[in-house]
């Protein structure tokens, strides 16, 4: 492997990021941007799911069968996200009610599984750490600057702490109700993928097919 | 792997060199793995139980704040409840009783107890087991004299039973406001009960008409009986709205606390 732990953790943060190359997770990526304060919830969540999950499958990798080493992989997936939502029912109990389902569905999350099946199976388990850890972060920081962006303009606070005072509250700030709807989400993650593409061109993908010019007759 | 290494190892030595795809180490892996994997899991959940079940009980004393209109962000809730006087209420008579003490009374519980519950042949609200006795929460002005009455209610919806309080005024008719705190209905549309912009279509509104017959009502139109016992239904949730509809009606009812507001009117309480 000639990437180096630094690199596994770094890479995936814009590089390789999980949503805006991979485009992988946009589903809860919708649902939880509303506010940043659930936003990092869940990118703690989905972090500390994809990081151990990657080092428990890959522990396993040598002893799990090619049959079933889809549903061990769900088994095991499942049951630290079951950990986290209990956890979260204990410590963080109003978030846990606002995530509500969403905590169940990052065991369909298309970044853990991913993670798993094309790194975990193949690589040492600190490694595996690492990378799973750093794509839940590429996840995670995606979902802030979402999350930034919609609370901001569309609730005028962030964390909760009003910063433009709405016109509802007193203020002068009209807030963007639309930002408070998932659509909104689909058109930053949008804009965020353009940006990145056009900061770094060789993340965009070749041309699955050409225009040719051919002579007429 | 040969013959002659493997005899040189131990069983497990053995066992973990074996092919992985072999049907005997297949079986092991997927019945050890879930056997580790549910232990791990039921641990957590019993360890954490009682934190939850403190976080739950918080968090339904702070809606009884809320449903009264006494709830500020950041106020100590604990501190905040001990203005409410609870009392367990025998739903049959209507009365208090001190069979129980009200302060750890649990209405749920209760609710599967046979002793304390009885099954309902005619249930709309879909709550199978009714119990006879419920909490209620007294609110009291400085004079001692009632100023409001909270209740409890419960109810199927869509996918879930949602639970909740009313507060109702002194009067025992008039709605101060209603609200859920525990239900699994769809998020953005059964769940929306919990909007707060529909939440303040409740505060004004009466459960009964003058002649003492239940009005109150949630539907799509304004019934006959007029605005002031109807709450609009919930765009995209019929189911939802049909079930608070039919639990607010049956708790407001006879078969509810229906003795209760009697004697609230008759100023007995």
């Amino acid at each position: 492997m000639a990437q180096t732990k630094r690199d596994l953790l770094v890479d995936p943060l814009v590089d390789n990021n999980p949503i805006t190359l991979q485009v992988l997770g946009i589903c809860s990526a919708l649902a939880v941007t509303s506010s940043l304060q659930v936003a990092f919830v869940m990118a703690l969540a989905v972090t500390a799911v994809t990081g151990f999950s990657s080092m428990f499958i890959s522990v396993l990798r040598n002893q799990i069968p090619g049959s079933i080493r889809i549903i061990v992989q769900m088994v095991i997936i499942a049951s630290l996200v079951i950990i986290v939502d209990q956890v979260l029912k204990a410590y963080a109990y109003d978030v846990s009610k606002t995530l509500s389902v969403f905590v169940g569905l990052i065991i369909t999350n298309c970044i853990v599984m991913g993670r798993a099946e094309a790194f975990a199976m193949k690589n040492p388990p600190i490694d595996s750490f690492i990378d799973g850890v750093g794509n839940g972060l590429g996840y995670g920081a995606l979902l802030l600057v979402v999350g930034f962006i919609r609370e901001l303009f569309g609730a005028g606070s962030l964390f909760g702490i009003t910063i433009l005072p709405t016109v509802n509250n007193g203020g002068w700030y009209v807030p963007n109700g639309m930002l408070l709807l998932p659509p909104s989400a689909f058109f930053i993650i949008g804009l965020l993928i353009w940006a990145v593409r056009a900061w770094k061109p060789e993340q965009v993908e070749e041309r699955e097919y050409k225009i040719q010019v051919v002579e007429g007759h | 792997m040969s013959d002659a290494s493997n005899q040189n190892k131990g069983p497990i030595a053995r066992f973990l060199s074996a092919p992985p795809d072999s049907v005997g180490k297949t079986v092991f892996i997927a019945v050890s793995l879930c056997l580790v994997a549910s232990m791990i899991v039921s641990a957590v959940s019993v360890a954490l139980r009682p934190l939850q079940e403190q976080n739950k009980l918080k968090d339904k004393q702070a809606n009884v704040l809320q449903v009264a209109g006494l709830f500020e962000p950041g106020m100590d809730v604990l501190e905040g409840f001990s203005v409410f006087e609870p009392q367990v209420v025998e739903l049959e008579t209507g009365t208090f009783t001190d069979a129980f003490d009200a302060a750890t009374f649990d209405d749920r519980a209760a609710a599967a107890d046979p002793e304390l519950s009885v099954r309902l042949s005619d249930d709309p609200a879909g709550i199978g087991r009714q119990t006879k006795f419920a909490t209620v929460y007294l609110l009291r002005n400085d004079d001692g004299s009632l100023d409001k009455v909270i209740l409890p209610i419960h109810g199927y919806g869509l996918w879930s039973t949602l639970y909740g309080f009313i507060a109702l005024e002194e009067n025992g008719n008039d709605i101060f406001g209603l609200q859920f705190y525990d239900h699994g209905e769809t998020p953005g549309l059964g769940a929306e009960v919990d909007n707060p912009r529909w939440k303040t279509l409740w505060g004004g509104k009466k459960l009964a008409d003058e002649d003492g017959s239940l009005q109150i009502t949630v539907a799509k139109s304004v019934p006959p009986a007029g605005a002031d016992y109807h709450v609009d239904a919930l765009a995209g949730a019929t189911l939802t709205s049909v079930g608070v509809d039919n639990l607010v009606r049956f708790w407001m009812g006879e078969a509810g606390f229906g003795p209760f507001l009697e004697n609230l009117k008759a100023g007995e309480i």
